[in-house]
């Protein structure tokens, strides 16, 4: 059976929210796993949650990188396995070199924790599948370091690559600097690897799957992903 | 530090350097049977300082009610404990940490949300909202502006990181708490019913084991540093400010929720004000117990601590647990998972004595009753104060109608008390677990309860000003107000946890004060059912010698049913009917209107008939219920006209409204009357909506209709929805 992995690191806080959008509301199967784990066979799709993995001390996710689970998770992510980053968890994989660039304090110095409008740019990757191209979803953002940051090239191979999935929009899917909320780069707010099978984001798609929570666009992002494990395994 | 201690013991009267008084003294010598050493006067010192002894207000507290069928566990735990219903019970307490706060905001307010998350997971249960209610000085100070930044942003560093939402509260500013601001922490909990844990120490010969951080020098004396007046050395107390690591903290939240499923652990206990000394104290205490404890088995962040500074340290972070002689295996293990440096500090003993050793030397033995209901109780003196019947006059004839209220009402949308505090609740995730369904910003948040169709609504509430001017009244409509909030939600009041802030208790002044408070909640909270099941008192709030205005601050929770079944505070349609439930009287007193604009903080505040209220409130939430309201609103500070600007800027929708003249045009638009809910209807609602309404013989009046994008009231008000809500996001 495919199974989501959810890695739970020291300090995750997002863990068991994935969990309940998974495995309650999708009813999915989904287990957690202990960060000194050093094996991930038998799954599917592993999830770095929401947090602050070991305080973010010393920088955001730069700690974390170095848990035992970390050299699985790139085994696994070499080998085609898919890796999605939340929050956090996008702010690991970029310390882990499995995603370009950093995220960086937010441009206003503080946490935000609100309702944000992003735009669906790209529907080709397992994540974004059941998406349409330019849809604007409400996906809540909570994250005081969520500023993308990368280098000229860097960006420019994203936009060529077309590894930019989501970017933030105003509500009628302007992607303007008033509603850029963090100061990031080309307004991202998303972005998977080349070869597209990890990807990283700072909105909480865990966070709007039911409707008295108040959207269920999270709802999507992982039926797409279920979606695509089901093609592959058919094929 | 020897010699000057000796030095001090030979001082006369050297007790009063320990905030003790003579009779205190001798109550101590007497109960030793001896002359205390210089640990057992720190001891001593600290567990009778009004923080953790409550000797100037054990006994009114009991004035409170803190029962009902569905209350598990009052007072007397770390929280309280309430059943409504679902697979798990509910855990809530308040808490202050008002002095910390003041000298050093960031620490102080993040190691208040650290203390109070505490309380709650040390019961066993997983804590899943925060709620802040916050009292500053004047906002124009840059002062303040530090303080009231730093506070915000203590909070947020720590509630943030251990992922637990932040869901309400409140911030006010006034002179009153220039140079004693007020940090007053919520915490609501669930715990399965078979898996609280209590905080006590029984079964001799028990392990006793400490766990988390280590013990370093920070916080000595804490409990008795927030039992003083402030003053301007106060400042060089910054040592007594412990420093917060939310990550240790959760990392203790995750252990401890799984040391709470073992049968061997007997009891857990926060090493909160008063570190070790109060943990172990009121553990054996609780459990009837001694205990006899090796100080150097504490694992310590500094070389060199000696005795004194090992029992009072109050380093963040750490708990006590006693668990079963032998089994301490899987709570050991279950720590190293977690990275958690622990230790076995001691045992359990079956002689009702404290016995700390070092390196085998006895350095203390005190009886525990004398550490806890056996230590003395304070009589204080009560007298009402001269100047307030000088306050309570007002002449209303003498005060200024206008005819345009246009600028009056904008400058009110931009006061500090009634402007937007979405700048401040954005930055605390309001949002994790996934259970807030009523974000900040409303009359109260509400979370659902995941598995049931239940959910809690919670809110804080407090006027210092309505204290001040009488505060029993001022006390009885902080649980109206509170219970208020929670029926415009749908919510049923069900209990409260309460923080009283007050003066000095030897003032004779502030302990009346406090006295009338007490029987003001005592009076309304019997009324309303909603018993007190937890609480903090903090004394001693004052500045260079003036106490703050008294403040109560309440926390409340309320039931909702069918979480399909609520309402928010926002206009939802064009043409949709306004009414006011309740009755608008001349009444200005207190207000924030009379403050604002005529610099006046005077008269008596408004009347409160507490049969009136419970029924409107009784039929508010019936309406919710039958799905007849499309808006519910409490008119609280700033009144019908504040009310109506935040509906109409929360909806976007515009107001034709038409208030009765037969009162005062600033009384119609500003007063603060209580028992009054702006309630918004369906046309096609409206039959069955009034009639309802009749039946249960509630006043109300249709006041207008939902309609353009202007609020405009009589011919007072005109104004865009576009300029209120510049001026209320202070844009």
């Amino acid at each position: 059976m495919m199974k989501f992995g959810i890695v739970q690191f020291p300090g995750s806080n997002c863990d068991s929210d994935c969990y309940y959008a998974i495995n309650k509301v999708l009813r999915y199967p989904a287990d957690m796993i202990w960060h000194k784990e050093k094996n991930l066979d038998g799954y599917a799709c592993v999830i770095l949650p929401g947090g602050f993995t070991y305080g973010d001390y010393l920088r955001v996710g730069a700690i974390a990188r170095y848990s035992p689970i970390m050299s699985a998770v790139v085994n696994f992510a070499k080998k085609g396995g898919l890796v999605l980053g939340i929050c956090n968890g996008f702010q690991v994989l970029t310390e882990a070199q499995l995603l370009p660039g950093a995220l960086i304090r937010n441009s206003c110095l503080h946490f935000i924790c609100q309702n944000q409008t992003i735009r669906v740019e790209n529907v080709d990757s397992p994540y974004t599948k059941l998406f349409q191209k330019n849809q604007i979803l409400q996906i809540p953002i909570a994250h005081g370091e969520g500023c993308y940051y990368a280098d000229k090239e860097t960006i420019d191979l994203l936009e060529t690559n077309q590894q930019i999935l989501f970017r933030y929009c105003d509500s009628n899917g302007g992607i303007t600097k008033e509603a850029n909320p963090n100061g990031s780069i080309a307004n991202i707010a998303g972005i998977c690897n080349k070869e597209r099978n990890v990807f990283g984001l700072m909105p909480h798609p865990e966070r709007c799957m039911e409707d008295c929570l108040g959207s269920i666009d999270g709802r999507l992002l992982f039926e797409s992903i279920i979606m695509y494990l089901k093609e592959v395994i058919l094929k | 530090m020897e010699a000057i201690a000796h030095a001090n013991f030979r001082q006369k009267k050297f007790w009063h350097r320990w905030n003790l008084t003579s009779h205190e003294y001798h109550f101590i010598c007497q109960a030793l049977n001896r002359k205390p050493n210089e640990l057992e006067m720190g001891i001593f010192s600290v567990m009778w300082s009004e923080h953790c002894s409550y000797k100037n207000t054990r006994s009114l507290l009991k004035m409170l009610p803190s029962k009902a069928s569905w209350v598990v566990q009052g007072p007397g735990e770390n929280a309280g404990v309430i059943d409504i219903g679902v697979e798990e019970l509910i855990v809530m307490k308040m808490e202050s940490h008002n002095h910390p706060s003041a000298v050093e905001p960031f620490q102080g307010a993040a190691t208040g949300v650290g203390g109070i998350l505490r309380d709650i997971f040390t019961m066993g249960a997983q804590p899943i909202a925060l709620l802040d209610s916050l009292r500053f000085g004047d906002f124009k100070q840059n002062h303040t502006q530090y303080l009231f930044q730093s506070v915000v942003g203590g909070i947020a560093f720590y509630g943030n990181c251990v992922g637990v939402p932040t869901v309400g509260g409140e911030t006010i500013f006034s002179k009153s708490y220039q140079g004693n601001i007020l940090v007053n922490v919520m915490c609501v909990g669930l715990v399965k019913k078979e898996k609280i844990v209590r905080a006590l120490a029984k079964g001799a010969g028990n392990s006793v084991i400490l766990i988390g951080a280590k013990t370093g020098r920070d916080g000595i004396g804490g409990a008795a540093f927030a039992s003083v007046e402030l003053n301007g050395q106060s400042d060089e107390d910054r040592p007594a400010v412990q420093i917060g690591d939310p990550f240790a903290e959760k990392l203790l939240i995750e252990a401890c929720l799984e040391l709470a499923q073992f049968k061997e652990v007997i009891g857990l206990q926060d090493c909160g004000a008063a570190g070790l000394t109060s943990s172990l104290s009121e553990m054996a205490a609780r459990g009837k117990s001694g205990m006899e404890i090796e100080l150097s088995l504490v694992p310590q962040r500094e070389a060199g601590m000696n005795p004194f500074e090992i029992m009072l340290s109050e380093s963040q972070e750490r708990m006590i647990v006693v668990v079963e002689k032998d089994k301490e295996n899987r709570v050991l293990s279950t720590l190293k998972k977690w990275d958690l440096d622990c230790a076995i500090i001691g045992k359990v003993t079956d002689d009702e004595i404290l016995t700390i050793k070092n390196h085998n030397q006895i350095e203390a033995s005190i009886p525990v009753i004398t550490l806890s209901e056996g230590a003395p109780i304070a009589k204080r003196k009560t007298k009402k104060p001269k100047w307030i019947k000088k306050r309570n006059q007002l002449k209303l004839e003498q005060l200024n109608e206008f005819d345009d209220y246009n600028q009056i009402l904008l400058d009110l949308l931009c006061s500090p008390n009634l402007f937007s505090k979405e700048e401040i609740y954005r930055q605390y995730d309001h949002m994790v677990q996934t259970n807030t369904i009523i974000p900040p910003g409303d009359d109260a948040a509400v979370l659902r309860m995941k598995g049931s169709k239940k959910a809690i609504a919670l809110t804080t509430e407090g006027n210092g000003r309505y204290c001040l001017l009488n505060p029993f009244q001022g006390a009885r409509i902080a649980i109206a107000e509170a219970a208020r909030n929670l029926s415009c939600k749908g919510a049923i009041p069900m209990a409260v946890t309460d923080c009283l802030n007050f003066g000095a208790p030897e003032n004779s002044d502030s302990y009346w004060q406090l006295v009338q408070v007490i029987k003001g909640l005592s009076e309304a909270c019997q009324f309303f059912e909603t018993p007190v099941i937890s609480g903090n008192v903090s004394l001693y709030n004052e500045n260079e010698g003036k106490p703050i205005d008294p403040t109560p601050v309440v926390g409340m929770i309320g039931l909702i049913n069918d979480y399909n079944q609520l309402c928010t505070l926002d206009f939802k349609n064009e043409n949709d009917l306004i009414f006011l439930l309740g009755e608008s009287w001349d009444e200005l007193g207190g207000s924030e209107y009379l403050e604002l604009v005529h610099q006046l903080k005077c008269g008596v505040p408004p009347t409160l008939d507490l049969y009136k209220e419970k029924s409107i409130q009784f039929l508010c939430r019936k309406l919710i219920k039958k799905d007849l309201l499309a808006s519910a609103h409490d008119c609280s500070i700033g009144g019908i006209a504040i009310a109506l600007a935040e509906s109409c800027i929360g909806g976007s929708f515009g107001a034709e409204i038409e208030l009765k003249t037969d009162i005062r045009s600033d009384c119609s638009l500003f007063g603060e009357s209580q028992s009054r809910i702006i309630v918004t209807v369906k046309p096609s609602n409206y039959n069955q909506f009034t009639k309802m309404i009749r039946r249960d013989k509630v006043p109300f009046q249709q006041i207008g209709i939902v309609k353009g994008d202007h609020l405009k009231i009589n011919h007072w008000v005109n104004l865009s929805i576009n300029q209120m809500e510049k001026a209320w996001r202070m844009m």
